[in-house]
């Protein structure tokens, strides 16, 4: 639940970025850092392995700056996705105010992807959550390979809730801001 | 939010940053900070400018709700208490009310035990305030903000998001 303080005129949103291993979670984040104006953000913290796999989580906060006598920051997580971090994924979504959900296009992750949305399930259940009430974006990543299942499979498969989607290639900054926006917005219309 | 509930939470506010003020006055603590389970920070004490306050706050909570998964994987409730010592500066984070993480940064001039009895009193103090404050944080915030501020902040997120 995004943190209101009324005192210092700060409203706080925690956007997790979810989905399984090697989606491209960390790349969108880290696209984000290297072109978002450097005055409305901060450092990227990255918890990760020795292989540069994310082991806990990647953090960047963002400044929105001063709406209507608010200041209004995001933070933005990425979840560690194999599937043997899940103790670490279900702690950062702890207080969760929206999700990306990065979905590898890949024909060979297409169970890994309704693996991992299922997971995200589960855990969001344990902070008695459902992922139905929350803002929630897509990004089916990865559209720039060969070996892709289709965007309707993907829409069948992840999408039943018609929330918004896009196409990417977080690699190449394709599709990254359309969905943060998309959350971001919808996070603080749940304010009104 | 009403204005009874606004100067409620005025008030409250204000006391619970006084009894970090004075606690990190009395344990000469470098600075206090006081942050949610989710890692943001509510509000500090002391002398905050040379720290990443995003990124501490995060670390923070991570470092509370891994050590609390830990203490439940081996089978005890919670561990309520984290020190983290250094050569210069240690750190001393604690649960309070079961809501909110503490955490007092210190030098050399002072000791664990003092820093853990202050924190303590400190503790027992700011419970009675802090139901209060989460009541008001944990209420739906329907009316929070206007339809003013959110056609402001959409346009400020697409400027910053291009």
């Amino acid at each position: 639940m995004a943190l209101i303080n009324y005192s210092s005129k700060e409203i706080n949103c925690k956007i997790v970025y979810y989905g399984p291993g090697l989606g491209g979670k960390t790349t969108n984040i880290k696209h984000i850092y290297s072109k978002v104006n450097p005055d409305h953000r901060g450092k990227l913290m990255s918890l990760d392995t020795e292989l540069d796999r994310t082991l806990f989580f990647d953090f960047l906060p963002v400044d929105l700056g001063t709406v209507k006598g608010f200041s209004v920051h995001f933070h933005l997580y990425t979840v560690p996705g194999q599937v043997y971090y899940n103790a670490s994924r279900k702690l950062i979504l702890k207080g969760v105010d929206g999700l990306i959900f990065v979905a590898d296009s890949q024909i060979e992750r297409f169970e890994d992807n309704i693996d991992s949305m299922d997971n995200l399930n589960d855990n969001l259940n344990e902070y008695h959550k459902n992922v139905e009430e929350l803002p929630l974006a897509i990004q089916y990543n990865k559209r720039d390979l060969p070996n892709i299942v289709s965007l309707n499979e993907l829409e069948d498969a992840l999408n039943p809730r018609g929330v918004f989607f896009c196409e990417g290639v977080a690699c190449e900054g394709i599709g990254i801001f359309e969905p943060l926006k998309e959350v971001s917005k919808s996070v603080l219309r749940k304010l009104r | 939010m009403p204005m009874d509930k606004e100067e409620s939470f005025e008030i409250e506010f204000q006391s619970i940053k006084d009894s970090l003020e004075e606690l990190c006055r009395e344990t000469k603590a470098l600075s206090v900070l006081l942050i949610d389970k989710a890692g943001q920070l509510i509000t500090s004490a002391g002398n905050v400018s040379s720290i990443d306050i995003p990124s501490f706050a995060t670390l923070s909570a991570a470092d509370f709700a891994a050590t609390s998964t830990l203490a439940d994987l081996i089978g005890e409730r919670d561990f309520s208490t984290l020190f983290h010592q250094g050569v210069k500066k240690s750190i001393y984070i604690s649960l309070i009310s079961d809501k909110v993480i503490l955490a007092v940064i210190f030098t050399k001039e002072t000791t664990l035990g003092l820093v853990r009895i202050k924190v303590r009193k400190t503790a027992e103090k700011l419970g009675n305030s802090l139901e209060k404050i989460f009541d008001v944080l944990e209420s739906e915030y329907s009316g929070a903000v206007d339809d003013d501020f959110i056609n402001e902040a959409e346009t400020e997120l697409d400027s910053l998001f291009e």
